[in-house]
């Protein structure tokens, strides 16, 4: 069995600035397993611009951001495979992989970093009634059929689900000669960002119905009409509401559950909330020295924040593999109070925390004029000003060791009204 | 004419700052705006507006059959269309380099359509 | 000129073919779908019933054992997976339990071996996460559970083995007869033989009248179900009925032969025989029907949902042999539940009166029994799969991801005798696609695949039918 200190699964953009940060940290011997053609994950398919603006200050296309890395990873002699499965991931850091060429290898490693991303719901998720025809897609597999394929999944084109996927994918059929007839949400506000409602379907004059969704799916055999209706408060569809398209292609853009199937082999424990594993200020899971970073945490909207956590991911895994992490030590847990849907880590141990740790989080619902309030006991810890507050736009709280030092046994974190 | 106070959600970073812009002779007064970048969109969108274009070309013996490009500035917003019916004749031949070139001063506005990754021939 | 035409490639004109390859005869089996197995055997329930549901009098009660008994064999010859698993029927009242005595006695004469009423404790020490309102149970150990296409395959593939002709796409438009001799025209070529099977599923009344005297009528009855992700396939150990009763047969929770779990049917006469749409209505009152049995499914799991057609007969039993006013004409109608359970047992019955229509048949000579094995990756052990993969580095490359499914298996499903064609069909031979993800990862290679090995444009590949294309051209205006 071939040994390495270092093991990362997938060479999307997590695994891959967790792998850089890790060398950069003095880890040496490192894989990064990728199961695709190429690394760079789906942000090869991502061909719009908005990446990078944190990470690089200019705005970078997905490809164009993942080359960075990629080059980076290359001038750092990272080791990576591509085209190969890891099939397995045992607690002793057992990874099991296999490859055309290479055949069913297992390797050992120090520490494990879990970088797998995520995947799209699915019409089932959601049940939408009707029939089974072709020409309905999840959003992300026609984005991988139009710009890296070359080929258009359909003509007449009708989105559920106003993520982001779902409207950079709505610009993207009419650019490439497709009708948009429209994009229908669920909740009453859409789950993507304001500037891609402006400037993918505003400037198209492509309608968004909020509160609204999909009751059936027509066609044998090609998608040929669905039929969309307005919901209640309850999400419940209105009689009378409903109205037909007459489309061959309806995109669903509904969501991302990130992919945890290797992290339950491994036994790792995952927050039913985000379905992504629970992991400390260390991005380390229930697994000891197995770490976790990315979309297969919590689904980000934006990369840079994943390149931030992952970076984070791979300092710690180097320090783990080093032995220079504290292992006890003051441990806090952080728990979600009013509004507040998840928040990542879960658990701090606070010596581990040197200059700051940022605090990943999402709320429930729109609100404005909203304070985020981090407490521990009554005490206030954090309380930050917010005019917007949205389920789509994750939010983050800064901690320095001073605020953890406050902190006894858990913080809460909630939105409060502005004069709380 | 514009009215002479309206919203607009600025589009320069995903942020996505709800600004309220009000129009004074040529002047602009915006709020809302959490940076510089939001006055300037502002001004932009009211006068001129303008945006970036990113899509695909054919390639030739690439690892993909599509290469993604982008206008490596913003064109006027009435272009799209008629970029994007440049764009398509295009056929370029792997290897190609990220930010290479691909149509230089498209359509008269002086940007250039430039490759946003780089792309090997196919492995075969 | 053919010995046997059989109208239908579903599991009964499949197994029929097979069990007509043991003999020197030239077979034909034609179907209007694009592959077989595509409508009533492609969704069902999927569970070999042990046999005590019909009365004994019908063909439903005779076959049903005797079919069961025999999927022993033939799932070791063809490499089908199957699982014996047995199945309970649910008692949650006294009038319950008098039920399950009534199918227990039935279950007796119908030939049911090994059957047991078990006690409430009995149940949920066997079955710890029924709700434990539960009373009793009538447990039959014989019942399993199964892919029902894959039977349909594996057979249909055995008899082309052993010289069988398959013909897809073609639609049956009339049926004559000429002294001894039939012609079966279709949209595509008239077919002369000497035997006709009409194994046509819902539309075998109208085969059947195309030729015969009408003697039956069939009613589409729609059912729907959930498919449940992998993760609560094990919520369950045996196939669980509810106890029959005023109210309606009940609905089944089960696990399927790859893991999953399967919630359903209801049962709704639809008067499209091809309305396989699933409804909102139906499916609620399914969840709800289903948390009789078991508080603890998880309906965030759906993966799937789906609705089939069942062919059901205004005789209420299977409409098997030949018709008293066209002799040589052969009809198995009718054929829904347990259809799928006794579908051996009547292909050697419809099989048997052939032959003896005929005063004999020669044996085939080079007829095998054994269908080459299908390797299912993911059920090898570390050696085994280290080994496939150094002999054939195509089982190396995992496409479908959620199911994992390798490059290898695809290859073989399309290289086989029926070999898969389009997305769908590479989905029933090797389960990619249907996993969690629903293709979505793997639709794209898929495709790739599919166009190389068949020499098409990616955007020639359909779904299903010609029809459901998926891709509908190339993006730009460039030659390519």
């Amino acid at each position: 069995m071939q040994n390495y200190d270092l093991i990362v699964v997938g060479g999307g953009p997590a695994g891959l600035a967790a792998a850089i940060e890790a060398k950069k940290n003095g880890v040496d011997s490192i894989l990064i397993i990728e199961r695709d053609r190429e690394v760079g994950g789906i942000l090869q398919q991502c061909i719009h611009n908005g990446f990078g603006l944190h990470i690089f200050k200019e705005q970078l296309t997905g490809p164009e951001y993942a080359e960075r890395f990629i080059e980076e990873a290359k001038s750092m002699n990272i080791n990576y495979v591509v085209d190969t499965m890891v099939l397995d991931v045992t607690p002793e850091k057992v990874v099991h992989v296999i490859n055309p060429k290479t055949g069913y290898q297992t390797f050992q490693a120090k520490a494990v970093i879990m970088a797998m991303g995520c995947r799209e719901r699915t019409r089932g998720a959601i049940n939408i009634p009707g029939y089974r025809p072709s020409g309905v897609y999840s959003a992300g597999t026609a984005q991988r059929y139009t710009n890296m394929e070359g080929f258009m999944p359909g003509k007449k084109v009708f989105i559920l689900g106003s993520g982001d996927i779902g409207l950079i994918m709505a610009r993207r059929m009419v650019l490439e000669g497709a009708e948009v007839l429209g994009v229908a949400e669920l909740m009453p506000f859409s789950g993507g960002l304001k500037r891609n409602i402006v400037q993918c379907l505003d400037d198209y004059n492509i309608p968004l119905l909020l509160s609204h969704t999909i009751v059936k799916i027509e066609g044998k055999d090609r998608l040929e009409k669905v039929i969309v209706a307005q919901v209640d408060e309850n999400f419940r569809p209105v009689p009378g509401t409903e109205k037909e398209y007459e489309v061959d292609t309806l995109l669903l853009s509904v969501g991302l559950i990130p992919e945890n199937e290797l992290s339950k082999k491994a036994g790792i424990k995952l927050n039913p909330v985000t379905s992504g594993p629970f992991v400390n200020e260390s991005m380390e899971t229930s697994v000891e020295g197995i770490f976790a970073c990315g979309n297969v945490v919590h689904v980000h909207d934006l990369v840079d924040f994943v390149t931030q956590e992952s970076r984070r991911a791979g300092l710690n895994a180097a320090k783990y593999i080093k032995n220079e992490k504290a292992t006890e030590g003051k441990v806090v847990e952080a728990n979600t109070g009013f509004g507040i849907t998840y928040v990542v880590p879960s658990k701090i141990l606070v010596d581990n925390v040197k200059d700051e740790l940022v605090m990943f989080m999402r709320v429930n619902n729109v609100y404005s004029n909203m304070r985020l309030e981090v407490k521990s006991g009554d005490t206030v810890i954090k309380s930050i000003k917010r005019r917007h507050l949205a389920p789509g736009e994750m939010e983050q709280v800064k901690l320095k060791p001073s605020d953890l030092a406050k902190a006894e046994g858990e913080l809460v974190f909630s939105i409060v009204g502005e004069d709380a | 004419m514009l009215e002479n106070k309206i919203e607009l959600v600025c589009i320069a970073c995903p942020v996505g700052c709800l600004m309220e812009v009000e129009q004074n002779g040529d002047e602009f007064i915006v709020t809302g705006n959490a940076c510089k970048r939001g006055p300037e969109y502002a001004k932009a969108e009211l006068t001129h507006p303008t945006r970036s274009l990113c899509t695909t070309v054919a390639i030739k013996n690439g690892f993909l059959n599509r290469l993604p490009v982008f206008t490596e500035e913003e064109i006027p917003k009435g272009l799209i269309f008629k970029a994007m019916d440049e764009i398509n004749k295009v056929v370029v031949e792997a290897p190609v380099k990220v930010r290479q070139v691909i149509i230089e001063n498209l359509l008269d506005t002086g940007v250039n359509v430039v490759a946003t990754r780089s792309m090997d021939k196919k492995h075969s | 000129m053919y010995d046997v035409v059989i109208i239908g490639a579903g599991v009964a004109g499949t197994s029929i073919a097979r069990e007509l390859s043991r003999y020197k005869l030239k077979i034909a089996v034609i179907d209007k779908e694009n592959d077989v197995a595509n409508e009533t055997t492609m969704a069902n329930s999927a569970i070999i019933h042990a046999g005590y549901d019909a009365e004994p009098y019908k063909n439903k009660g005779k076959f049903n054992a005797k079919g069961n008994a025999m999927y022993t064999q033939l799932t070791e010859e063809l490499d089908i997976p199957f699982k014996r698993v047995g199945s309970l029927v649910l008692a949650f009242s006294e009038a319950d339990l008098a039920t399950i005595e009534l199918l227990y006695e039935r279950g007796i004469e119908n030939g049911v071996p090994d059957q047991k009423i078990l006690t409430k404790e009995e149940v949920l020490e066997m079955e710890p996460n029924i709700n434990d309102t539960i009373f009793g149970a009538l447990y039959a150990p014989t019942a399993g559970i199964i892919s029902s296409w894959e039977v349909a395959i594996a057979c249909m593939e055995n008899a082309m083995d052993n010289g069988a002709e398959l013909y897809l796409n073609t639609v049956v438009e009339a049926i004559s007869k000429d002294g001894d001799v039939f012609t079966v025209k279709t949209d595509q070529q008239d077919f002369q033989t000497k035997y006709v099977v009409n194994a046509a599923g819902v539309f075998s009344d109208k085969v059947n009248n195309m030729i015969a005297a009408p003697t039956f009528e069939i009613q589409a009855r729609k059912g729907q179900y959930f498919i449940m992700d992998k993760d609560i396939g094990n919520l369950v150990n045996t196939v669980l009925f509810q106890c029959p009763s005023d109210v309606g047969k009940g609905i089944l929770v089960a696990p399927t032969v790859h893991g999953n779990l399967l919630i359903g049917p209801d049962s709704v006469f639809v008067d499209d025989k091809e309305d396989v749409s699933t409804t909102a209505p139906e499916l609620a009152m399914i969840r709800e029907a289903a948390a009789l049995t078991t508080s603890k499914i998880d309906n965030r799991k759906v993966i799937r949902s789906f609705s089939g057609i069942r062919a059901t007969s205004t005789t209420h039993d299977f409409v098997l042999g030949e018709t008293p006013d066209v002799k040589g004409f052969f009809n198995v109608g009718g054929f829904e539940s347990p259809g799928l359970s006794a579908a051996p047992a009547v292909a050697v019955f419809i099989a048997d009166e052939i032959k003896e229509r005929n005063g004999g048949f020669e044996p085939n000579p080079t007829f095998n029994p054994v269908r080459r094995p299908f390797i299912r990756f993911e059920e090898l052990d570390f050696e085994e799969k280290a080994a496939l993969v150094k002999d054939n580095p195509l089982y190396g490359r995992v496409i479908c991801r959620c199911e994992t499914v390798t490059e290898g298996e695809i290859m073989d499903a399309i290289h086989r005798n029926v070999g898969a064609t389009t997305v769908k069909s590479v989905k029933k031979r090797t389960r990619a696609g249907m996993g969690r993800c629903q293709g979505g990862f793997c639709e794209p290679r898929v495709i790739e695949i599919l166009s190389r090995e068949l020499g098409k444009s990616m955007n020639q590949v359909s779904y299903d039918s010609p029809k459901a294309y998926i891709l509908t051209g190339r993006t730009k205006n460039v030659e390519e």
